[in-house]
């Protein structure tokens, strides 16, 4: 039988969920556990019914049991995140934080895994991030005259809880933080844009980057070379509009497509960041069970 | 006799008409002019509001700060206020920086089914001791009992009054009727209309919205705003009183300062032009106008089939992204027709 490390869930929104329902796919992790506050939520409950052992100890639960993982997902919030992050670094534990908290490494599997593993909490900036920060970095790949970069990304409002909801700014500041540091562009902007519309629209993400003189030709295929990255993990990732300039910018849009695990297609946003924490946890798996 | 507040978005919505170039001295010469007629709030900024200067809906000309400086030098009676969009807007980066700079009010603004992401910006600017208003734009695309809720949701985070926003002058009077009215059963705050002109109904909906209970109403000179242009400030401002409504505006001093903007901006004071009833009619926000005629000449297609697409589509203020992607497939179509 294959070795797989133990793996914790801590926070039951959207996010988390959506998140068990990936890692029981995973052939590298085990969930000992899906930790909330409350028996009855909606993803305490799903939790049940998928046979996983659950809690509603919150952080206690992972203290008082100092064995129990190698590695949690902290899907609760930004400032929760802050308070656990040490908590996490002293018992050992790695930590792939969904949090916009700003205290780990900013990761985006496509770009830099392999010095994400180096560290022991690694953040999974935004699903705003998540799709954006690969189109802008090929970009960047091919320009060095970058002026500016600009995110925007729509989002189902129902995709998106009171986790989100509270954190909105946090989200922002989250963006543009992993944006500087991976594209290397001081000057950013992100917006994020909820939309209540009903069916529910497709999460969707436009990239603008400001230069002097765009190679188009060699834009476009950098960006489709990282499209191609991201699909690997990422399977409803798609360019719809291809590398275009206008009005003084060049312009590129992205579609999600979520594989419909917890919430339904639409929210490829819930999809984007918990297919990129996967990826960054099994490559951790594989590192911890090659040892 | 009932007083209404009336709120002049002139210098915010007017800059979505000038592509947000809006400079110092314009608005310290309006705030100037305007103070002394008696308007109670005077609104200022990006046409998005503070912290919304980008690619996506617009790069302001002047930083918000500097126009909000030159606006705080010249209001000795009237209220500084400010739009802010969560999502555009941080409490860090857009509304503390605001507040220092001597903001008075801070509208905070969303879509008007997304109250909730309203909440931290709306406590933050009270436990700072200042006003806040919860703002619903775009109230044409959810029903009443929805826009209840989300008012009501406002007032619980502190809001001081709900200003119902008709972003893409979409409504009809007797929605407005209804609306007032439930909401003024159900509020214990102020409530207050703010109108586009895109199917002619500015002046006409605020005083709906009057009568059925609002307390604050905006108007912009000459309709200085976003496509059709705003309710028009010296119009409204007359016929409340002759409707024996009390304003507190002194006319003659009013009209001096809308001279102002007819002089100053004399190119591009809105009008209800074709494109604009078409952005009315499907409901798509007025701040689009300039985008899509922009995008759509780029592309070789119909502004109005782009508009009517995107109001099918039903998008929401803030993804004027999705103008690119309507004109593009809509040309791709046209392509695969011809051949």
């Amino acid at each position: 039988m294959l070795k797989k490390i133990n793996v914790m869930i801590l926070g039951s929104g959207n996010i988390g969920t959506d998140l068990l329902v990936k890692v029981l796919r995973s052939p590298y992790m085990n969930c000992t556990r899906f930790i909330g506050r409350n028996f009855s939520s909606t993803g305490m409950r799903k939790a049940s019914t998928l046979g996983v052992a659950i809690s509603d100890q919150s952080i206690n639960a992972i203290i008082n049991n100092p064995d129990c993982c190698e590695l949690v997902f902290d899907a609760t919030s930004a400032s929760y995140h802050k308070k656990y992050a040490p908590i996490f670094k002293r018992m050992g534990i790695k930590a792939i934080d969904m949090t916009p908290s700003q205290v780990g490494k900013m990761c985006v599997p496509a770009i830099n895994t392999i010095e994400c593993l180096g560290f022991d909490n690694v953040n999974m900036i935004t699903c705003g991030g998540q799709a954006s920060i690969p189109i802008a970095y090929a970009i960047t790949q091919v320009q060095q005259d970058i002026e500016y970069i600009e995110v925007v990304s729509s989002i189902s409002s129902r995709s998106a809880g009171p986790g989100t909801r509270a954190n909105i700014d946090e989200y922002i500041e989250n963006t543009e933080s992993g944006l500087k540091e991976i594209t290397g562009c001081k000057n950013v902007k992100a917006i994020i844009n909820l939309n209540p519309a009903v069916p529910c629209i497709d999460m969707q993400a436009s990239v603008c980057v400001k230069v002097k003189k765009p190679d188009m030709k060699n834009i476009s295929k950098s960006v489709s070379n990282i499209a191609e990255k991201m699909k690997k993990y990422v399977p409803g990732y798609k360019v719809i509009i291809d590398p275009v300039y206008e009005n003084g910018r060049i312009i590129v849009m992205v579609k999600v497509r979520g594989l419909g695990d917890f919430l339904p297609q639409y929210a490829g946003n819930l999809d984007i960041i918990n297919c990129a924490a996967i990826s960054i946890a099994e490559e951790y798996a594989k590192l911890k069970l090659e040892k | 006799m009932k007083k209404i507040i009336i709120s002049d978005p002139t210098l915010r919505d007017g800059s979505h008409a000038i592509n947000h170039q809006l400079t110092k001295e314009q608005v310290s010469k309006y705030c100037s002019a305007i103070d002394k007629s008696g308007v109670s709030i005077v609104e200022v900024g990006h046409g998005n509001g503070i912290g919304a200067s980008s690619i996506q809906v617009g790069l302001s000309k002047e930083f918000d700060i500097a126009l909000l400086e030159s606006a705080r030098e010249n209001l000795k009676e009237a209220k500084l206020c400010v739009h802010c969009i969560p999502g555009f807007a941080t409490i860090k980066k857009d509304i503390k920086p605001a507040l220092d700079a001597g903001v008075d009010i801070v509208r905070c603004a969303c879509h008007c089914t997304e109250a909730d992401i309203t909440r931290n910006h709306i406590s933050y600017v009270r436990e700072q001791g200042y006003q806040a208003y919860g703002v619903l734009m775009m109230a044409h695309m959810a029903p009443i009992d929805v826009l209840v809720g989300e008012a009501i949701k406002m007032e619980s985070y502190g809001a001081e009054a709900i200003i119902i926003m008709d972003s893409a002058g979409a409504f009809l009077p007797d929605k407005v009727q209804q609306l007032f009215t439930s909401l003024c059963d159900n509020l214990n705050v102020h409530v207050g209309y703010h109108g586009h002109n895109n199917l002619g109904m500015g002046v006409g909906n605020a005083i709906i919205a009057a009568n059925s209970g609002a307390t604050i109403l905006d108007g912009s000179a000459r309709c200085f705003g976003a496509g059709a242009g705003n309710t028009q400030l010296e119009i409204l401002v007359p016929v409340l009183e002759k409707l024996g409504y009390t304003t507190g505006i002194d006319l003659y001093k009013l009209l001096d300062a809308v001279d102002f903007i007819s002089e100053e901006f004399k190119s591009s004071i809105p009008t209800v032009n074709s494109l604009n009833i078409v952005s009315g009619l499907s409901g798509v926000f007025s701040g689009f106008t300039k985008h899509v005629l922009r995008i759509s000449k780029e592309y070789n297609v119909d502004p109005r089939d782009v508009f009517f697409r995107l109001g099918k589509r039903g998008v929401v203020a803030g993804q004027e992204d999705l103008i690119i992607e309507e004109a593009h497939n809509l040309s791709q179509e046209k392509i695969g027709k011809a051949t």
